[in-house]
């Protein structure tokens, strides 16, 4: 698990990413998937320090919130894009103080924020601590922020620990 | 059979049609919302229902129609999710730059230019990662 397999979570990912692009499942397809798999984390293993542990079983309950969410915010974006009037529109900056500390976590959260239509995230402060997003329409700011922090940074401290 | 339709084309057909009317619609966006950062919404939404929609309608057609699987289109919208906020955060960061700048020529967004985070320090995209924070490359 360290030694010949420094990182099991990106060797399965990799195969899976094989074996999804070759569109075949063969033997041959598997063996290659796995030389891919079990070599490119073992080369790229130096750079990959200092990084969170992940809790695979609870990604899937993430995805499927993420998921749910892009399509019905798509259905609000669509209805503020179709019926409301400029002047009615309330843009704002909202900026997210961050619990969220290792770089992919943080990654993860301001993808998901951009993904999730409605809010895209713009920066980064310099102390890494706050996150700038931009809301296409957010009446009340605050609760726009205590609404992410929620639905999604709760649940990536629960996974990246 | 639905009016002479097999169920597998009505399923494919209302697939493709879901996915161009949002992809349509954000589109639209582009046009009418008033200025960049609102724009910036459109283009980077339209892609996840829009496009999602036209995905599943290919994979439908090929699993339905054809009779053989194709797992490509899976492929093609994890690399969707994972570069279209990149692109979109860029754009952003550039009107950040120029905002910041003070170009004659950006206007700013209606929410206005961002207030500095309460920290006392600066966005990222105006001065450099301080130590001992995620972005910075000395002690990494």
């Amino acid at each position: 698990m360290n030694r010949l397999l420094p990182h099991p979570g990106l060797s399965v990912l990799l195969v899976i990413m094989w074996i999804v692009m070759v569109n075949d499942l063969s033997f041959g397809t598997l063996f290659l998937g796995l030389v891919v798999g079990v070599s490119v984390p073992l080369f790229t293993a130096p750079w990959w320090l200092g990084r969170p542990k992940v809790r695979f079983a609870l990604v899937p309950a993430y995805l499927g919130v993420v998921l749910w969410d892009i399509v019905v915010a798509n259905f609000e974006v669509a209805a503020i894009i179709l019926f409301k009037p400029n002047h009615a529109l309330r843009p704002a900056w909202l900026t997210i103080p961050l619990e969220l500390r290792t770089p992919e976590a943080i990654t993860v959260f301001a993808g998901t924020i951009s993904l999730t239509p409605g809010t895209l995230s713009s920066d980064i402060s310099a102390c890494g601590k706050y996150l700038l997003v931009h809301a296409l329409h957010a009446p009340d700011p605050p609760a726009e922020v205590r609404k992410i922090k929620a639905r999604y940074e709760a649940r990536l401290m629960r996974i990246f620990v | 059979m639905i009016g002479g339709v097999p169920l597998a084309d009505a399923l494919v057909a209302a697939l493709i049609v879901l996915g161009s009317v949002f992809a349509l619609i954000g589109s639209w966006g582009m046009v009418r919302l008033p200025s960049l950062m609102e724009r910036l919404h459109s283009p980077t939404k339209a892609t996840t229902l829009g496009l999602g929609a036209l995905l599943v309608g290919s994979v439908a057609y090929f699993q339905l129609v054809k009779g053989e699987w194709t797992t490509h289109e899976l492929l093609v919208s994890v690399f969707l999710f994972i570069t279209a906020p990149i692109s979109a955060n860029l754009i952003a960061k550039v009107h950040l730059h120029r905002l910041h700048l003070a170009e004659p020529n950006e206007p700013a967004s209606v929410a206005g230019v961002p207030l500095p985070p309460p920290s006392g320090s600066g966005w990222a995209t105006y001065e450099a990662p301080h130590e001992d924070t995620p972005g910075d490359m000395i002690g990494d």
